[in-house]
């Protein structure tokens, strides 16, 4: 449904986007998930036609946004940043005028108005001045905007930014609702909230795609990562060589403090030798007062690959300049 | 051509919800209303609409930017631009829609003037041509006035900024180059004199219809429109 091969796009010298490729099938839900300035927006807005890319190329909805742009327009959803509104206008005649340069006759524009008042629970407030609405309800608002000619495709820049929790969890719900219907494409920058929502993940950071995957199969990588943890009482030296015999043992390392000594194990991958390091330590008469497995968090995992990218292209620019 | 008239119908919206429209109207017609009294009704001379028809295409140099400097520097600003321009509709009909939300306003604004040519009528023989001619003249002068304020609402996302570009553009081919065009002779006279926007109007206000005015004002028009469409194309790049 969104198809993106080598998309670059330059703003000046700086590379906002830096030769990215993904594929997002028809009725997926897809979260784009990167720091800010990761190159999200621009991304969105060049599928969306808002902004036209300096190479590579990318279609939506089986059109090029480039040479096909209206037939793109007609099928996508937009929902931009922080959701702009013309504040002079009622939310209804805003939705009437958007529903009118979308091509819709008067019949076809009450009974859509009708239908993302429901989805979008705009009720209470749907004929009072955008300009006194809360951000949360222009939100809404903007949404059901993207809603109304019923797209093929959402693409939601950041769509719960500025809302409280409730309406953050409303909104979620609403978009796993729509994705029901429609291939979803959303950015965040806040890990739980692609978590909560999407069934696949693209993480960017600086231009680049660094990731991509469901969120379980992140956390199959960051297994990899994990590691155990056991705090035991004996002679350091004794403990330490008889640990690392252990089969599955990576490395390991040491603090002790009062005769106790906390190692941190890195185990070898895909084992987990924490039944073997329980049955060492009992043979030899030791104690253990803790033994767990550590798995890095998504969060974590997050956090370091995109401190990693930000370092490489530090180290980049310092190679080009000298 | 629907997407036309339907932003056309939000920017007349706009207009008329807008402070800074009303303000700008009432400003213009006591203007008019004042060049109606001391120009027009003068003492021991004929009466005429000619005065009248001259102030007002001065005085909307500097009315018209005020009222177009709204159209895209503020939706630069707003950010919904984002939302207009992903929609399907295209630059030109974006550009050409918000051209005629102002105009129907100025169209408006100028119906409202028509009331001195009332008072004439009522106190003596009126030359109905030159009444006619002349709010032709006015009119194709408002759409060269409000594509050019368009133009230059496109080039930025200050208000002001767009208001004084257009202040100056309209000056420059008006007030300066009726100024230059006395200290020049040869052909820069020649040139300076086809660019002239009074001189062209000058034969409206006389009664006169002459059809390389008429294509001078549409020519324009279009290419202000046509400016303002690719400035609109370009920022998408940036």
């Amino acid at each position: 449904m969104i198809r993106v091969q080598n998309l670059t796009k330059m703003f000046g010298e700086r590379r906002a986007v830096d030769g990215i490729s993904f594929t997002i099938e028809a009725g997926e839900i897809v979260g784009f998930l990167g720091p800010n300035g990761a190159g999200k927006t621009t991304t969105l807005r060049v599928l969306t036609c808002y902004t036209p890319a300096t190479s590579g190329s990318a279609s939506v909805a089986g059109h090029d946004v480039f040479r096909e742009s209206m037939a793109v327009r007609r099928k996508v959803g937009y929902l931009p940043e922080s959701a702009p509104l013309d504040t002079h206008m009622r939310a209804r005649e805003y939705l009437n005028f958007r529903g009118k340069i979308r091509g819709l006759d008067r019949a076809g524009r009450e009974a859509a108005i009708k239908r993302v008042v429901d989805l979008c629970w705009l009720g209470d407030f749907i004929d009072r001045p955008i300009h006194q609405l809360s951000k949360g309800m222009k939100q809404r608002v903007g949404l059901a905007d993207a809603l109304l000619h019923d797209p093929k495709v959402l693409i939601l820049d950041e769509p719960t930014i500025g809302l409280d929790p409730t309406q953050i969890r409303e909104t979620r719900n609403l978009i796993r609702e729509l994705a029901k219907r429609h291939t979803v494409f959303m950015s965040s920058h806040i890990l739980p909230e692609i978590e909560a929502t999407c069934e696949r993940t693209i993480i960017i950071a600086g231009g680049r795609i660094v990731a991509s995957g469901s969120p379980a199969e992140l956390k199959e990588r960051i297994r990899g990562g994990s590691r155990l943890i056991a705090e035991v009482h004996g002679p350091e030296g004794e403990v330490k060589k008889a640990l690392s015999a252990v089969e599955g043992v990576e490395a390991l390392q040491c603090e002790s403090e009062n005769g106790w000594h906390r190692l941190t194990i890195e185990p070898q991958k895909g084992r987990d030798p924490r039944e073997a390091i329980y049955k060492v330590v009992k043979d030899k008469g030791w104690s253990l007062r803790e033994l767990r497995l550590e798995v890095g968090s998504l969060e974590e995992f997050f956090v370091q690959i995109t401190a990693q990218q930000a370092q490489q292209r530090m180290g980049e620019k310092r190679e080009a300049r000298s | 051509m629907r997407n036309v008239a339907a932003l056309t119908q939000r920017e007349l919206a706009a207009s008329f919800l807008s402070p800074v429209a009303y303000i700008v109207a009432a400003v213009f017609l006591i203007a008019t209303g004042y060049l109606f009294m001391t120009h027009t009704l003068v003492e021991g001379e004929e009466a005429a609409i000619r005065p009248l028809l001259d102030g007002m295409a001065w005085l909307l140099v500097f009315a018209l930017p005020l009222l177009t400097m709204r159209v895209l520097a503020e939706e630069y600003a707003s950010g919904t631009i984002e939302a207009l321009m992903t929609a399907p509709v295209t630059d030109v009909e974006v550009v050409v829609g918000k051209f005629l939300g102002v105009l129907v306003f100025y169209v408006a604004l100028l119906a409202a003037t028509v009331v001195h040519v009332a008072v004439l009528a009522a106190y003596g023989a009126l030359d109905s041509r030159v009444v006619l001619y002349g709010y032709f003249g006015m009119i194709l002068l408002g759409a060269l006035y409000v594509a050019v304020g368009v133009f230059a609402s496109s080039l930025t996302r200050h208000q002001l900024i767009a208001a004084i570009i257009g202040m100056g553009l309209l000056s420059l081919f008006t007030l300066v180059v009726d100024a230059f065009a006395g200290w020049q002779g040869g052909t820069w006279r020649v040139v300076l004199g086809y660019v002239n926007i009074l001189r062209h109007f000058g034969d409206f206000s006389k009664g006169i219809v002459d059809t390389k005015s008429i294509v001078f004002f549409l020519s324009g028009t279009a290419f202000f429109l046509f400016l303002a469409t690719k400035v609109l194309e370009s920022r998408r790049w940036r």
